[in-house]
């Protein structure tokens, strides 16, 4: 059933580990507005610091950023490559720049993108255990004997992160290996998107002469790192409100228990203030960057912006609008993400949650008084979230619009352990014939 | 109002150059302006000016990720060079011609330098040495001065000198001052020794000095002869050492059979010295002598050889007188 997503998932692992021999990979952010790629330079993994703390970042900081580079995205719609060829140039433009700043060359890649429906599933199993000890083929045999839903043709997971274990009735065990117990349960969120996707970026990535050493939901990594530690622990929803897409994850204990997608973000923005002035999107992009906002007051009326023009037409390259307009413009698109947003954290059941923070980042959240207006939408504890700081990114990279780049980094330097990073149990793998027969000879006689 | 230019680029928001890590982050879009000055064949086939497009053809792509190969660029930065060093040594060496002129030239530079006036040694002073054999050294080692130190071979003119006869040792080095300096020390005659095909002069340990024409040059030598003398001319000396007390009566010694000597005296008498231990046997003769006179007897060979009996040979005529007189024995028969 799931014998070849294991055997792609490893080897993406594998990938993954020799990138870290080499000491150098490629994070790229594939992304509907821009691509942003990093290049990473492992110094060696967790190296403490002189006077033996754990140093800054929690020990994070195993890797430094020597290159980065981004560029304007082409054939990426919604987070999902629509044009493979524009895509794969673009890819090519991102990361010979990278490339170039880091003055090394890249083999792997590590690439992260928001759309293509992302559904999360909760699974859960409970089994008996066969010893008194919980061990690591224990944990394997449990998450196997999840219930695994029917997500549909075409689909494909993409995480499937235990994300709670319980020995007994204790319960909220973060590694439950090595302890005593009779009955092991789990809990698992589970990623799925569709195939299709997954297999565009991946050989828009291969056409790149390059080595894809992991793959990961945009939505999941820019909540790795736009989310302070307190808030993946006690509870907080990351909104990245990237250009194509806004993506939602829910995050509790550490562990993403949620992730969805909303298929609008700043290029509708954008491609209203274009349709409404009348004015291409590179200059209706300028307009919203200078001088966009939600929230108009007097002055707003007497501001008026040149939109200007190059028909040689006077009146028409002369047209000025006054930024209440704009405003006008921009709000109710702006409105329309968040109560989607809204929409999908009902759907997750976030009122539930113990802490409600919520946190907006990605490029999309630069609007000036975005926050008071999310406030009103979407609840109280709102605020602005940018990347966490990693060695070596230029400051240019700094921006809320890289927290997917930079959490992928860390999903790099630090992954999580998904469920493919345990040992089936041999019994339903069947490509093991005589380790099945050695088990049964173990177990006769 | 403000201004605003539609930009193609919308992507920059940057107002002025950064600096620092920031100076290498390049966005999509080309950020650097355009050069001021160019040549205007550049812009010809040089790269599209304003190229919107920034991305890198595929060619482009792969040839820089080559680039950046360590591998390839530890060969550009190392074994280019090399390899291009030694291909241009290579072609330039490749014609025989070129060889040789460069041959010539490094021969040409070490000649001039050999010949520096530092280097060159203008005369030999030959110290220790006679005249003949000073004259001999300059024969043997025949050298047109000036000539450079670095041509002299000093062990083989060494080695020269020293072959020469009456030279015991040699040294022979440069001075300063562009002097060939050589110091002999020549070997003294100690004694004659007169063979058929002549008569030579010997020194201590047998070694020929110098051949004469007559004994009479050297007549303040004691003489040798007989095959093989040579080779031992200290038993000689110690045997003519001995014989002082003899005078003027000693001719000479006489090496009999390459194995012995004989010890000379005038009217004609012989001492035979045995083989081991001559002197010894010499002393014995010369304390008989003292007390009875011995030598001065008609005694033509006094036979030391075989030492538990010496025995005396006498002369023909005493011989006779021998038998003619009647001897009478001690108790008066």
């Amino acid at each position: 059933m799931m014998t070849d997503l294991y055997q792609s998932q490893r080897a993406m692992r594998q990938m993954r580990r020799q990138a870290m021999q080499r000491g150098v990979v490629a994070i790229l952010d594939v992304g509907s507005s821009k691509i942003a790629c990093l290049v990473l330079r492992f110094d060696g993994a967790n190296r403490l610091s002189e006077d033996n703390s754990i140093g800054s970042l929690a020990g994070q900081t195993g890797f430094r950023v020597i290159g980065a580079a981004t560029t304007r995205s082409r054939g990426v719609q919604f987070g999902e490559v629509t044009a493979m060829q524009e895509t794969e140039r673009a890819i090519r433009t991102a990361l010979q720049a990278a490339q170039k700043m880091a003055d090394i060359r890249v083999d792997h890649v590590i690439a992260c993108f928001s759309g293509a429906n992302p559904r999360s599933y909760g699974l859960d199993a409970q089994v008996d255990l066969e010893g008194q000890v919980v061990s690591e083929s224990e944990v394997g045999r449990v998450l196997n004997a999840c219930d695994v839903p029917d997500y549909g043709v075409g689909r494909e997971v993409l995480h499937a992160q235990p994300v709670n274990f319980a020995l007994d009735n204790r319960s909220g065990l973060i590694d439950p290996r090595g302890q005593m117990g009779q009955s092991l349960a789990v809990d698992m969120h589970m990623l799925t998107v569709d195939a299709v996707a997954i297999q565009n970026i991946v050989r828009c990535i291969k056409r790149c002469d390059l080595e894809l050493a992991g793959i990961a939901n945009s939505a999941y990594v820019s909540g790795v790192s736009a989310l302070v530690e307190d808030e993946q622990e006690l509870g907080a929803a990351c909104i990245d409100m990237g250009g194509g897409t806004t993506s939602v994850s829910i995050f509790m204990k550490k562990h993403m228990i949620y992730a969805d997608c909303v298929r609008m973000g700043g290029d509708h923005v954008t491609a209203d203030i274009s349709m409404g002035l009348g004015v291409p999107a590179a200059v209706a992009e300028r307009i919203k960057t200078f001088n966009g906002g939600v929230h108009a007051t007097g002055a707003d009326d007497r501001d008026l912006i040149d939109i200007g023009g190059d028909t040689g037409d006077w009146e028409h390259d002369r047209r000025t609008v006054s930024r209440a307009e704009l405003i006008g413009i921009m709000r109710p698109r702006v409105e329309e993400i968040l109560e989607e947003v809204r929409v999908r954290l009902d759907a997750a059941g976030f009122e539930h949650m113990p802490s409600q923070q919520i946190v907006l980042t990605g490029g999309g959240s630069q609007i000036m008084g975005l926050d008071g207006l999310a406030t009103r939408i979407l609840g109280q504890r709102v605020r602005l979230g940018r990347p966490l700081r990693v060695h070596g990114l230029p400051q240019s990279a700094t921006g809320p619009g890289f927290s997917s780049a930079v959490g992928l980094s860390l999903f790099a330097a630090h992954p999580q352990d998904e469920w493919w990073d345990f040992e089936i149990p041999v019994d339903t793998y069947a490509a093991r014939p005589f380790k099945r027969a050695m088990r049964w000879f173990r177990d006769n006689w | 109002m403000r201004p605003l230019r539609a930009t193609r680029a919308p992507v920059i928001h940057r107002s002025k150059p950064l600096a620092g890590p920031d100076a290498d982050f390049s966005s999509g879009a080309r950020s650097e302006a355009e050069p001021k000055l160019r040549l205007s064949g550049v812009k010809l086939f040089g790269r599209k000016s304003q190229r919107f497009d920034p991305t890198p053809s595929r060619l482009n792509y792969r040839l820089q990720r080559w680039m950046l190969t360590p591998g390839v660029r530890r060969g550009l930065r190392v074994g280019l060079p090399i390899f291009a060093i030694c291909a241009a040594a290579g072609i330039y060496f490749g014609s025989a011609e070129r060889r040789e002129a460069v041959v010539a030239y490094v021969a040409d530079v070490k000649t001039s330098i050999q010949q520096r006036p530092e280097f060159m040694v203008n005369l030999m002073a030959i110290d220790g040495a006679g005249t003949n054999l000073s004259e001999d050294i300059r024969e043997v080692v025949p050298l047109d001065f000036p000539i450079s130190s670095w041509d002299l071979d000093v062990e083989q003119i060494r080695d020269t000198i020293t072959g020469l006869d009456p030279v015991k040792s040699a040294s022979v080095r440069v001075r300063p001052g562009g002097i060939l300096q050589v110091d002999v020390e020549e070997r003294q005659p100690v004694i004659v020794w007169r063979t058929r095909r002549g008569i030579e002069l010997l020194d201590e340990t047998g070694a020929h000095v110098e051949r004469i024409a007559s004994r009479k040059e050297h007549a303040n030598l004691p003489l040798i002869a007989g095959k093989g003398a040579d080779a031992h001319v200290a038993e000689a000396l110690q045997l003519v050492n001995t014989a002082r007390s003899l005078g003027g009566r000693v001719r000479g010694i006489v090496r009999i059979g390459e194995r012995r000597w004989d010890l000379v005296l005038d009217r004609g008498q012989r001492i035979m010295l045995p083989t081991e231990r001559p002197v010894r046997a010499l002393e014995r003769v010369l304390a008989v002598n003292e007390v009875q006179d011995l030598l001065e007897r008609d005694v033509a060979v006094v036979d030391m050889r075989l030492g538990q009996r010496p025995t005396i040979r006498m002369t023909k005529a005493a011989s006779e007188d021998w038998w003619n007189t009647k001897v009478t024995v001690g108790n008066g028969q």
